[in-house]
């Protein structure tokens, strides 16, 4: 039963003439809205995850829901076709079920509000925000148990409700939920920030009625749909071919010993439309590696990887998603079934973008990046300090950006929109632990014309006993190269013990035990490289060296020979990069991936110190393939 | 007779404003800049208009300058080689930055990473760690400190940066390390972390300490040589400069902590409008500064301009205190364009600068810029004062009405949509200091100056609902006028970051006492008189965890008076008008200030003579422009030749030498004492 809308005004809006100028002016005015409510939500959040690092996004859309600016692509439709209730002027709405929104907030984490925007009594927008919360109760702290097997271990999960019915508070719904966090402060407050963010955006709506009046503001966002429905169509026509191009990459394993898991995609142009079909995905897993992948926000990644090279400044919105169609698996990795858990879910996200990144660039060149959105890595540290006092550290790491046509993948940097580190002296001030050293790994960026970016090696040392998580991925299935670049380094987790003891960890890791004293090394990915390395300047690699982000080890990879005095050996250097050239397969296809998944497992241990992950197994009758 | 001279250096012209401190009168100058060595323009100038003046520069008791030398040394990547001394394991602590990648979703893919300010070849890592708390975890070590210094010196560092973990808290290292470098490396500069910003965030701290050692000695030699040639031409005045914040320091002060001077050239425009409001009996102004490039706008609420605690240079965020100014990429020069896949019309942010400029200047200029279309539809006419130069309409049609094919509209709609996106965009800028930080720009006036923000402000004042529009007196010269009249100032920040339970109010003046004792004392040491100084304080809150502070000012009696608890009221008063809720979380100090300001000028007012209402006897011709839809008549004046009183109907257009003011056709100017044009709704 779809939501009921109340309005006391059911005119529906009259279509009007809109001028070039006026669209242009509203659109404009929807982009600041959209700034206004990131500042908002910054300067109110409490949560590092959300206030130093960004992890929050907004969405306007218009009276049907559709996403006039935002990110990630309205889930308000499916939302709105799945509960079973009436929206009213004064609801605020609130949720975090992936279930109850057919995936389009992903992990229970996401906490999400939802404001109708009612003028003179009749709906004109929705604004909405959802934010990772720092905790939400579980079995353990941060709440993102990777070896959790149903979504009932990982924490508080709030059905659509109203936290805001017709304008009154329901404070006793907000009792129940803090109730069931460990920080209940952090999320009274991020929820406070996502609500005003929310407010100032649906201010800023109600306005622009105003000013310019609700037919003209309707029209507005129905031209501005119509605008990116032209323009994606004009992509697709001269951009995706009707011949079918696959694409596949791996999740490394799901924190149980099992892996990797492999996630295909198959894209080809089709009366008009673009299909992109998941077939050959791998089924579910039965950790919490799942990601409930929504198709409509499936069809904004597409659709801005698209746009973003033609006119970057457009607004994109959900003007296009007629011309895409998504087919996922149901009962696969990217449409687990209920109530499979999907706290972890960061890496197949993460790794969405490498294939979509792979895919568009098989035919069109301008779009072939390297590899690198690796995940998100997550650290956690929890315990209770001398002074009794209960702290929790949910942070977000880095790897290398990949090798671009642009130049080299900067280092140890963010792939997702908006995000920032932490500073450490924030971090040694209020949590006890010490960063003994933030720098990039030298010779982790693969080689290339444009190398990749460097992955971080951040050294925790913790001061207080305690139990640490680790989430990282593409420690086993290393990052590819692309035009001749090669692949970038693994990540790596390594915990030294006080007497010096080394110990390998696991990539997936929960609820570890540290003592006072231990020290984490948490490395991450290197971005693969771009181009043939051995056409890279020898004078940039000696250059590199000196600033010790490449060896001179790791100056072969690019054919360069550094003499005992330091300097270039040119002629050394002309002979090995001639016999490179010489030894080097032919062409082989655009992608680098270094060694097959038979070789990766038989040398893992070796390579990594981690035994080899099993090849999952899997009940039948759970991969069905789509209709 | 004392005369104050203000200097603002420009991108085009150096703009001189002479200031009779007893009479008010005052006269002003413009001069091509010479940008190879601005001081001789500078010098040219001072010249001019001392004759215009009838006096000698031996006249003038103030020279104040406000100077872009700093900006543009790190926009331009022409500051010096620094070498950056850093703890063990933070080489690389410039190279990765914030992560921070802009631009969205895949953003990544055409961001250029630009490099850092201090080059990681020339970065070095020394042993010895202070903890949270700025207790030693690990001792330093001489004779490693002393390799590593070697290593810079012969590397051929121009200037020594020293940034350690924790240096915020405990600087005991880095005074060691300075101490060293000073007998290695005597003839190098040398930057303390935690003397330049005693800050918590290791990358900004270092940032900013590496940004005030790296625009040092370009800073340094211009001031010296600006100030030696003053000397020689006989000017025997004080010579101060502008800071970021809006106050002045002496030209010895700004070579050792030029890194306040990064924002010097848009602070000059609201010092300037602060002086001009103050005149116009107006308290409450938002500010819109139209360039050619870009409009800077700032919020000025009764008579206090909003600071920042970051300067925002480039890409460059510096911890230092500035003035609230925004700017967006939206001025004379931006171009108007539609691209192939939207039919969408974009104005700016690309700009067609100085050079080729707008077509309508005919300097081969080719692209329809937002000037083209003010000249299109005749806000911008021909011919200005003095003839001089006559502006290429017949050009500027045809760059704009390829916009209009483009678009499928006509030539007049098409100069009007590209005006109506550029006031948007100046819109959008001033709501974000003002909506967004919970003012009502109803309550507000518009002031618009620099070349083309008279030409804009009736229209954004209409969007902003902020009246009157003003047009201030001379305001292609009121940065100047704002290096003129503004005070000295200096301040002194700590971080505290201390919950109001953990700490009391003694210990908190205590603090601030002391740190009160050390701005008075610099300004002493200027000469300044210990009764003309007046010492605030500011406090910066947040309830603990916040990322956002909100800075309170308190003066030391309240503080004693009423303590910490009126503090945390007026902090939840503040974040309740911000943000629309307060919190139970407990309340924290995170930083402290002291400042210190100087005597305020009381300079006289020089009125113009008093008129009858009557513009005409300004009147230069009749004259056609677009309002509503079509041609309408108009009349142009000489500014020069209005009187006080006089109130000119709209559509009309008022000009003078630099500048060119709109009044729009259902708008009617007043002309105030002094020679504001105040432009209100018919």
């Amino acid at each position: 039963m779809p939501a009921r809308i109340i309005q006391e005004n059911e005119a529906p809006f009259a279509t009007v003439d809109i001028d070039p100028v006026t669209l242009e002016v509203i659109e404009n005015a929807l982009r600041n809205a959209r700034i206004e409510m990131d500042a908002t939500l910054v300067r109110t959040a409490m949560s590092p995850g959300i206030r130093e690092q960004g992890d929050a996004f907004p969405l306007i859309a218009d009276s049907k829901g559709r996403m006039i600016v935002g990110q990630f692509g309205s889930y308000i439709g499916p939302f709105l076709d799945g509960f079973d209730g009436t929206v009213e002027d004064g609801d605020l709405i609130f949720l975090s079920d992936p279930y109850s929104v057919g995936g389009a907030i992903s992990h229970s984490n996401d906490w999400l509000v939802l404001m109708p925007v009612f003028k003179d009594g009749r709906l004109v927008a929705y604004t909405s925000m959802f934010g990772h919360q720092s905790d939400i109760g579980g079995k353990v702290p941060g709440s993102m148990p990777i070896d959790a097997t149903s979504i009932f271990q990982e924490g508080v999960r709030i059905p659509p409700v109203k936290l805001w019915k017709q304008g009154q508070y329901n404070e006793d719904l907000m009792k129940l939920v803090l109730h069931q966090v460990r920080t209940p402060e952090w999320c009274s407050a991020d929820l406070n920030a996502l609500i005003a963010a929310c407010r100032v955006a649906a201010r800023r709506v109600v306005e622009l009625c105003e000013r310019f009046g609700d037919d003209v503001y309707a029209s507005a966002t129905n031209l501005l749909l119509d605008r990116n429905y032209r323009a994606m169509k004009h992509l697709v026509e001269t951009s995706v071919s009707e011949e079918k191009v696959s694409f596949q990459d791996y999740i490394c394993d799901d924190g149980l010993g099992y892996g990797p898991y492999k996630i295909r995609c198959t894209m080809w142009r089709e009366n008009g439309k673009v299909i992109l079909d998941f077939d050959g995905t791998d089924p579910q897993s039965q950790a919490s590696i799942n990601f409930f992948l929504n198709e409509n926000m499936m069809k904004m990644f597409f659709g801005i990887y698209m746009i973003m090279v033609f006119d970057p400044q457009i607004l994109f919105n959900d003007g296009f998603y007629d011309l895409i169609e998504v087919r996922i698996p149901k009962g696969s990795l990217l449409k687990p079934k209920f109530p499979a858990a999907l706290s972890g879910r960061t890496h197949a996200l993460g790794r969405l973008f490498d294939i979509l990144g792979g895919l568009l660039g098989q035919k069109t060149p301008e779009f072939l990046n390297a590899a690198g959105f690796s995940s998100s890595p997550h650290l956690f540290y929890a315990g209770t300090d001398k002074n009794g006092k209960w702290f929790q550290l949910f942070q977000i790491g880095f790897g290398g950006i990949p090798g671009r046509p642009l130049g080299d993948g900067p280092d140890g940097h963010s792939l997702w929109p908006g995000f920032t580190n932490v500073p450490n002296e924030f971090l040694e001030r209020y949590f006890p632990l010490r960063i003994e050293r933030y720098e990039t790994v030298p010779d982790s960026g693969g080689a290339g014309l444009h190398r990749g970016g460097n992955g971080i090696d951040m050294v925790y040392r913790f001061l207080e006993p305690g139990v640490i998580a680790i989430h990282d991925d593409r420690w086993f299935v290393p990052p590819w190269g692309v035009n001749g670049g090669l692949p970038g380094k693994r990540a790596r987790k390594l915990l030294v013990k006080a007497d010096g003891t080394e110990i390998v960890m696991g990539n997936k890791v929960e609820d570890y035990p540290v003592e006072a004293g231990d020290m984490l090394h948490f490395i991450t990915w290197g971005g693969g490289g771009w181009g043939d390395p051995l056409e890279r300047d020898p004078a940039l690699v000696l250059k590199e060296i000196g600033q010790g982000l490449v060896t001179a080890q790791g100056a072969l990879d690019y054919g360069v020979v550094i003499a005992d005095d330091g300097s270039v050996d040119a002629d050394a250097t002309e002979v090995l990069r001639t016999t490179m050239r010489a030894e080097r397969p032919a062409d082989g296809g655009p992608f680098n991936f270094g060694p097959d998944i038979e070789t990766l497992r038989a040398n893992c241990l070796e390579e990594t110190g981690l035994p080899a992950p099993k090849q999952p197994q899997w009940h039948s009758s759970l991969a069905e393939a789509a209709e | 007779m004392t005369y104050r001279l203000g200097v603002d250096v420009g991108g085009t012209f150096t703009d001189l404003l002479l200031f009779d401190q007893e009479s008010g009168a005052f006269w002003r100058h413009k001069t091509p800049s010479t940008p190879h060595d601005s001081s001789e323009g500078i010098l040219n100038g001072l010249e001019a208009i001392c004759e215009k003046a009838g006096i000698t520069p031996a006249d003038i008791e103030f020279f104040l300058h406000g100077t872009t030398v700093a900006t543009n040394a790190v926009l331009e990547g022409k500051g010096s080689r620094v070498g950056l001394i850093v703890s063990e394991g933070y080489r690389q602590v410039m190279q990765i930055a914030r992560s921070f990648v802009p631009g969205g979703l895949a953003g990544w893919i055409v961001w250029p990473k630009p490099e850092p300010l201090a080059a990681l070849e020339d970065t070095v890592e020394i042993d010895g760690r202070m903890d949270a708390n700025g207790n030693e975890v690990r001792p330093i070590d001489d004779a490693q400190i002393r390799k590593a210094l070697e290593t810079l010196r012969d590397a051929g560092v121009e200037a020594l940066t020293v940034s350690l973990m924790n240096g915020y808290l405990n600087g005991a290292h880095e005074t060691r390390v300075g101490e060293l470098a000073a007998e290695i490396m005597p003839d190098v500069p040398i930057s303390l972390s935690h003397e330049v910003l005693p800050e918590m965030q290791e990358y900004e701290r270092t940032l900013t300490t590496v940004a005030n050692a790296a625009v040092r000695p370009v800073v340094g030699s211009y001031v010296r040589a600006l100030r030696s040639q003053l000397r020689a031409g006989g000017m025997a005045g004080s010579l101060s400069l502008l800071r970021s914040d809006g106050g002045l320091m002496s030209s010895e002060k700004s070579e050792e902590h030029p890194v306040s001077l990064l924002m010097s050239g848009p602070a000059g425009g609201v010092t300037g409008a602060l002086w001009v409001a103050k005149n116009a009996g107006l308290k409450n102004i938002l500010t819109l500064d139209v360039g050619g490039t870009s409009t800077d706008v700032a919020l000025i609420e009764n008579l206090e301009a909003r600071r920042v605690r970051t300067t925002e240079v480039g890409h460059l965020s510096v911890r230092a205190s500035a003035l609230d100014v925004k700017t967006v990429g939206a001025g004379g020069g931006s171009i108007a364009y539609v691209p192939e896949l939207t039919g969408a019309l974009r104005v700016g942010p690309q700009s067609a600068g100085a050079v080729p400029g707008p077509v309508a200047y005919g300097k081969g200029g080719t692209e329809a810029t937002v000037t083209d279309a003010n000249v299109v539809l005749g806000y911008l006419p021909e011919s200005l004062l003095g003839g001089s130069f006559k502006l290429d309409r017949e050009g500027a049609k045809a760059a704009v009405q390829k916009i209009a094919d483009a678009l499928g509209i006509g030539l007049m709609e098409a100069a009007r949509g590209i005006i109506d996106i550029v006031n948007e965009n100046m819109f959008g800028a001033l709501r974000m200091i003002s909506v967004q930080q919970g003012y009502d720009p109803r309550h507000f006036a518009l002031m618009g100056f620099g070349g083309a923000g008279p030409l804009h402000v009736n229209a954004v004042a209409r969007l902003m609902g902020s009246w009157p529009a003003v047009s201030p007196v001379s305001p292609g010269v009121l940065c100047a006028l704002g290096d003129a009249t503004t005070q000295m100032r200096t301040e002194t920040a700590r971080s505290f970051s201390k919950r109001f339970d953990e700490t009391d109010e003694a210990s908190v003046i205590a603090i601030l006492e002391e740190m009160a004792a050390e701005t008075r004392a610099e300004l002493e040491a200027e000469g300044i008189s210990p009764s003309d100084i007046n010492t605030s304080f500011e406090l910066d809150v947040r309830y603990e965890g916040q990322a956002f502070e909100v800075p309170l000012s308190i003066d030391p009696e309240t503080l004693r008076k009423d303590g910490l608890a009126a503090v945390r009221a007026r902090f939840d008063e503040e974040h309740e008008r911000l943000f629309t809720f307060n919190m139970d979380s407990a309340h924290e100090l995170v930083n402290l200030r002291a400042v210190a300001l100087g005597p305020a000028l009381e300079l006289g007012r020089f009125n113009l003579p008093e008129g009858n209402g009557d513009p005409s006897e300004a009147k230069i011709r009749d004259h056609e422009l677009w309002a509503d839809g079509k041609m309408a008549p108009a009349v142009i004046y000489d500014r020069s030749k209005l009187r006080a009183g006089d109130v000119i109907p709209g559509p009309a257009i008022v000009i003078e030498m630099d500048s060119t003011t709109l009044i729009e056709a259902d708008c009617v100017g007043t002309v105030d004492a002094v020679g504001n044009i105040l432009i209100n709704l018919a």
